[in-house]
């Protein structure tokens, strides 16, 4: 199942085609991506598992702001220290891919919001979010009274059950209505 | 007691699929409702059951024998028993050992075991069934099979068994039943689904992967063993045939996304800037495709069969360069001008032949030229008309702007390409101006602190704009009179200035106008996205003047040149009479030899198709031109300025003053637009006009990716691609309509010149097609054509045409209405459920203002008065007033606040208890809004 360390199995390769939205042209390249970051010898090792740090390395993810978040959705690992076998780098890869449906693409990014992994997106999980895409920077940040607001008026629009936390099915109720989130959730190597 | 025997069985079946499943675990909703339907099929069974899908599947997969098994066991003698005894036992020693095994193995392998199992399954039941033809001879066979059941390599051997045995003999093949097949088939079907969407289940790879292989495996099975006698044959074909469809399908798609141009310099450019900078050169790279078919027609059917078939160059007049400017023909500055060889080349409508037919193949090149110069149009229309569909098939159903605008700001606004910091920091800064307005809007509607300047401001603005554009319209046409002017004076006393003044002067004012526009919309005031619609519209309506007053000049010149060719034609029709009759005076013969002129120095005329191209080509070339030029120094001299004065410069030049420049998407979008608009209103004058665009685009690509990349920084304010993609089209559209115009005029109603082009000689361009009907073409097709084109029939079709429309559009009113409807619908129930869920008894605007309408209470039954109210009303009275309420969030509470600090105001959304008949008569009904006003988006306080 794991790599061979130079190329991959024509099987696998096949096999990947199938159970992902990637081209052969693109699978291939994240082998060789994912490839560059291994050290020599852990090259020999199938099943090798590449450490959060080395991934939020790769430009693609470097400047964004959920790059934590993303490993740990997708990584397998049971220490939960983030880290990708090329299996999830590959999973990443697909979920984020062009072809991608929306289904696939609405419940990562679910998982990626939600930052407690509870299920839900609460109010905690939101500020959260908030505060990730208003940067780092206290200039960009929202005042407390303005993020209450914020929140409130999220939970009012798209927690249709009202307990107080957007689930999976209004999360997706909410983002199939919009215009730009399947191109704008793409992460292309 | 057969029964029992089976359920021993059973249960160890499932021991070992616990045994094996309990590494996978489950969830979604596919897997339970077949779960569902599993324990629907076969309540009977008390065996425990792990919840698991693939150990269900794989018990569906052998119901089927299961039962036809039962159904065999019933009939047979006692007789049989003993040996049916002996095997269930060896049978079970088996299993046992084999369960081990299971435990042992890895998940794959205990699947494979599995499956053996099944295969045994079936092998046992066809075995059965031969035994009751003859009862030691299916013993015999029933020992080896078990024995070969025991073999490790089982896996294998054992399709070929059940396949080799059932195609051995004929009563093997009646051991599967219709029934049977059937199921086998529908399962094989499943299992094909399953493959085909396993890639939309958000499952882990490694899980899919198990899943895949394990359906793989099945359909590779049995597959094969479906169908039966000579239809098995057909059958294995036919599914290998599927399989080899599916793989060259996957190739093909990897082939065809291989050969999608510049992908990846368009992902860079994605990564760097976002979609939005990246949907122009998706546009850019869309109209080069466009372009390269419109080439390939010009291309095709014109240009190379004249240079194949037709007269060469300097055999007649129209092909060579008169004597008069021979001797500058060849100079640079001449060339430039596209005039010279160039005139009289390949590339200009004058050049072509007036010939029938050319070469051996008699293309009918008239004609082509004719069809092709149309048919551009027609293609055109064509893909953009379904671009334009298939853009608005994906933009879903488009929700309401107003309903989600908080949480798709949240959710959706991160733009996962971004790769470059600073694109990043600029997301931040302006993921949080959106924010924070989007929070002021919500706080106050409109703060309409003094609506009459803003009102003159833009009253002014848009008096400035006009004045512009109406300054810039005038401008062009007093250049292009003065043109005329020129062109009649001597070429040589004319300054390269003067000579390209019309060019010139347009470029410049497509440069100049926008950035004025934006400052003067500076004045107005308008919320960015609006400013950026007017900017624009205003854009547009720029460019449109400015090429329509163009072309009106153009046509001013087009009639005073048809005066003069009127005039050269005489002259020469004059000249050749004078000629004949002079000849056959003198020589005293009827027969006239043609005259004999070098064709350089015949007289001719001025040839307005010519001209006109020219001009067009000029008018690309200089755009192109300013174009080039503006990035080279507006972006790339100034980045490299910035970049490295900034050492040595008082302020810092990168955050201050001059910066970086941006790549201003609409501008350029807006460009491209226009240029595609000239191209299609002079491909007709001009066949090369079209190459050249192509080389154009081209360079573009490459140059503009390489000049954002380099000497752009991205833009502070990004707009977002996908809703303005149809809009360009819809530009496009509309241009392509305008471009069409004056073309069919031209071909419609001008006569072209008698001397030069495909058309000479002829009264009007359209006459070529009437000439092919009647000559080429059987003489019913000319009735018919005089038929269709009778005002009798033509009338008619027309008014049918308007029935069609009326009745389309009342249709689409329809649904509209339907779509409308259906979204209030949704939109009650939503409500309904939040009501429910806060206890109240209305939270829709309009059921509380019929409430607030009512003349007084004692209308409604007061029921709740004396009563005891429920204990969660209760909570919520006691919550209501100081804290949150779960429904009114964030803004219930600011606004209860202020309520509380400003008694006084009587306009204060108070919020009335849940038993609404405790309030103060008059008071809390008459005048005031409801609670959800307060929350709602409709009345803030005035505060």
């Amino acid at each position: 199942m794991g790599t061979t360390a130079s190329q991959l199995g024509k099987d696998l390769l096949s096999e990947y085609q199938e159970l992902t939205f990637l081209t052969k042209q693109e699978i291939l390249l994240a082998h060789k991506r994912f490839t560059e970051l291994l050290t020599k010898d852990e090259k020999d090792r199938p099943n090798i598992r590449i450490s959060m740090g080395r991934i939020l390395a790769l430009p693609e993810l470097k400047s964004n702001p959920f790059r934590k978040r993303i490993c740990h959705v997708f990584s397998t690992s049971e220490h939960k220290d983030g880290s990708l076998t090329f299996e999830d780098f590959l999973d990443l890869l697909s979920a984020f891919s062009d072809s991608a449906t929306l289904e696939i693409k609405s419940h990562y990014a679910f998982r990626i919001f939600d930052f407690d992994d509870d299920g839900t997106l609460d109010c905690g999980d939101l500020e959260k979010l908030v505060n990730c895409l208003t940067g780092e920077t206290d200039d960009t940040r929202l005042t407390t009274e303005e993020m209450r607001q914020l929140i409130g008026n999220i939970l009012e629009e798209s927690d249709i059950d009202k307990d107080g936390t957007v689930n999976l099915s209004e999360f997706q109720h909410v983002i199939s209505r919009s215009p730009d989130f399947v191109s704008s959730f793409k992460i292309v190597l | 007691m057969p029964p029992k025997r089976k359920d021993n069985v059973v249960i160890k079946v499932e021991d070992v699929g616990m045994d094996v499943d309990a590494v996978i675990d489950s969830g979604s909703e596919e897997e339970a409702r077949r779960r569902a339907k599993n324990r629907r099929v076969r309540p009977q069974r008390k065996a425990k059951r792990v919840s698991d899908d693939e150990e269900d599947e794989d018990e569906e997969d052998e119901e089927p024998r299961r039962k036809g098994r039962k159904k065999k066991a019933k009939p047979r003698d006692s007789d049989e028993e003993e040996e049916e005894d002996s095997r269930s036992v060896k049978s079970k020693s088996s299993r046992a050992s084999r369960r081990k095994a299971a435990k042992e193995e890895s998940e794959e392998e205990s699947e494979d075991d599995r499956q053996k199992k099944k295969k045994r399954g079936k092998g046992v039941s066809k075995q059965e069934k031969e035994e009751q033809n003859k009862e030691k001879k299916g013993q015999v066979k029933g020992k080896e099979g078990k024995d070969k059941g025991g073999e490790k390599d089982r896996k294998k051997k054992s399709g070929k068994f059940s396949s080799s045995s059932s195609s051995d003999s004929d009563s093997d093949d009646q051991s599967l039943s219709e029934g049977e097949i059937e199921a086998l088939k529908e399962q094989v079907e499943e299992k094909k689904k399953q493959i085909a969407t396993l890639r939309n289940k958000p499952w882990r790879i490694k899980r899919r992967l198990v899943i895949l292989k394990e359906a793989q495996d099945f359909v590779e099975k049995y597959e094969g063993a479906l169908g039966k006698g000579k239809g098995k044959r057909l059958y294995a074909f036919k599914v290998m045939m599927a399989k080899k469809w599916i793989k060259f399908k996957r190739d093909f798609e990897n082939f065809k996304t291989a050969c999608i141009p510049w992908e990846r310099k368009i992902k860079d450019v994605e990564s760097h800037f976002g979609s939005s900078v990246a949907s122009y050169f998706i546009f850019l790279r869309w109209m080069y495709g466009l372009n390269l078919v419109l080439f390939g027609f010009m291309f095709g059917l014109v240009i190379v069969p004249e240079l194949l078939m037709g007269l060469p160059y300097g055999s007649i007049p129209r092909k060579i360069v008169p004597r008069a400017e021979q001797d500058t023909a060849m100079d640079f500055s001449v060339l430039f001008d596209f005039r010279g060889y160039c005139k009289y080349s390949f590339l200009f409508y004058g050049y072509y032949n007036s010939e029938r037919t050319i070469g051996v193949l008699q293309f009918k090149l008239p004609l082509s030229y004719l069809l092709v110069g149309v048919g551009i149009f027609g293609y055109s229309l064509m893909v953009v008309i379904r671009t334009m569909a298939r853009n608005s098939n994906e933009g879903g159903d488009g929700a309401e702007e107003g309903e989600f605008t908080f949480s798709w700001k949240m959710f959706t606004s991160w733009d996962y390409l971004i790769g470059n910091p600073e694109t990043a920091d600029n997301k931040y800064a302006s993921i949080t101006t959106s924010f924070k307005e989007s929070i002021v809007d919500e706080q106050e509607s409109q703060k309409d602190e003094n609506i009459h300047l803003r009102r003159f401001l833009r009253v002014l603005a848009n008096f400035l704009i006009l004045c512009s554009l109406g300054g810039s319209g005038f401008l062009i046409y007093f250049v292009v009179k003065r043109s005329q002017e020129f062109s009649n004076m001597e070429n040589e006393d004319l300054s390269w200035l003067e000579k390209n003044e019309v060019e010139l002067v347009m470029s410049l004012l497509g440069l100049v106008c926008p950035p004025l526009f934006e400052t003067i919309a500076e004045l107005e005031d308008y919320h960015p996205r609006v400013a950026l619609k007017w900017q624009l519209g205003r854009i547009f309506a720029l460019f449109l003047g400015n090429l329509y007053t163009f072309l009106f000049a153009l046509f001013d010149e087009v009639t005073a040149k048809l005066e003069s060719e009127k005039a050269i034609k005489n002259a020469t029709e004059w000249a050749l009479n004078q000629y004949i009759a002079n000849y056959s005076s003198h020589y005293n013969t009827t027969n006239v030899p043609p005259q004999n002129v070098d064709p350089a120095d015949t007289l001719r005329g001025p040839c307005w198709e010519t001209a006109v191209g020219i001009e067009f080509v000029k008018l690309i070339v200089s755009d192109m031109q300013v174009t080039y030029l503006s990035i080279l120094i507006g972006d790339f001299i100034r980045a490299v300025l910035v970049r490295y004065l900034n050492y040595c410069w008082c302020w810092d030049l990168e955050a201050g003053f001059p910066s970086y420049g941006e790549f201003d998407i609409s501008g350029n979008v807006l460009g491209l637009i226009f240029n595609q608009g000239m191209i299609w209103m002079g491909a007709f004058y001009c066949p090369g006009l079209v190459g050249l665009n192509v080389l154009r685009l081209l360079v573009s690509m490459y140059y503009q990716c390489w000049a954002v990349m380099c000497c752009n920084v991205p833009h502070e304010r990004v707009f977002k691609a996908s809703g303005s993609n149809n809009f360009y089209m819809g530009l496009l559209l509309l241009v392509l309509f305008l471009s069409l115009l004056p073309v069919v005029y031209t071909i419609m109603t001008l006569s072209p010149s008698f001397d030069c082009g495909p058309f000479s000689g002829q009264e009007k361009m359209y006459d070529v097609v009437m000439e092919t009907i009647d000559k080429d073409l059987p003489s019913f097709i000319g009735n018919i054509f005089v038929y269709a084109t009778n005002p009798g029939l033509i009338m008619p079709a027309v008014l049918l045409m308007v029935l069609a429309i009326y009745y389309l559009n009342a249709v689409s009113k329809g649904y509209q209405q339907a779509n409308l409807d259906l979204k209030k619908k949704m939109k009650m129930a939503r409500d309904e459920e939040k009501n429910r869920r806060n206890n109240k008894d209305s939270t829709n605007q309009v059921m509380k203002d019929l409430e607030d309408l009512l003349p007084d209470k004692s209308l409604i039954p007061p029921p709740t008065e004396e009563e005891p109210p429920p204990p969660d009303v209760v909570i919520e009275k006691g919550s209501k007033s100081p804290k949150i309420k779960p429904g009114a969030a964030g803004k219930g509470v600011k606004l209860q606040k202020d309520v509380s600090l400003a008694a006084t105001n009587p306009r204060a959304p108070v919020n009335r208890a849940p038993g609404p008949r405790r309030a103060p008569p008059g008071n809390a009904r008459g005048p005031q809004p409801g609670p959800g006003r307060g929350r709602g988006r409709g009345g803030p306080p005035r505060q």
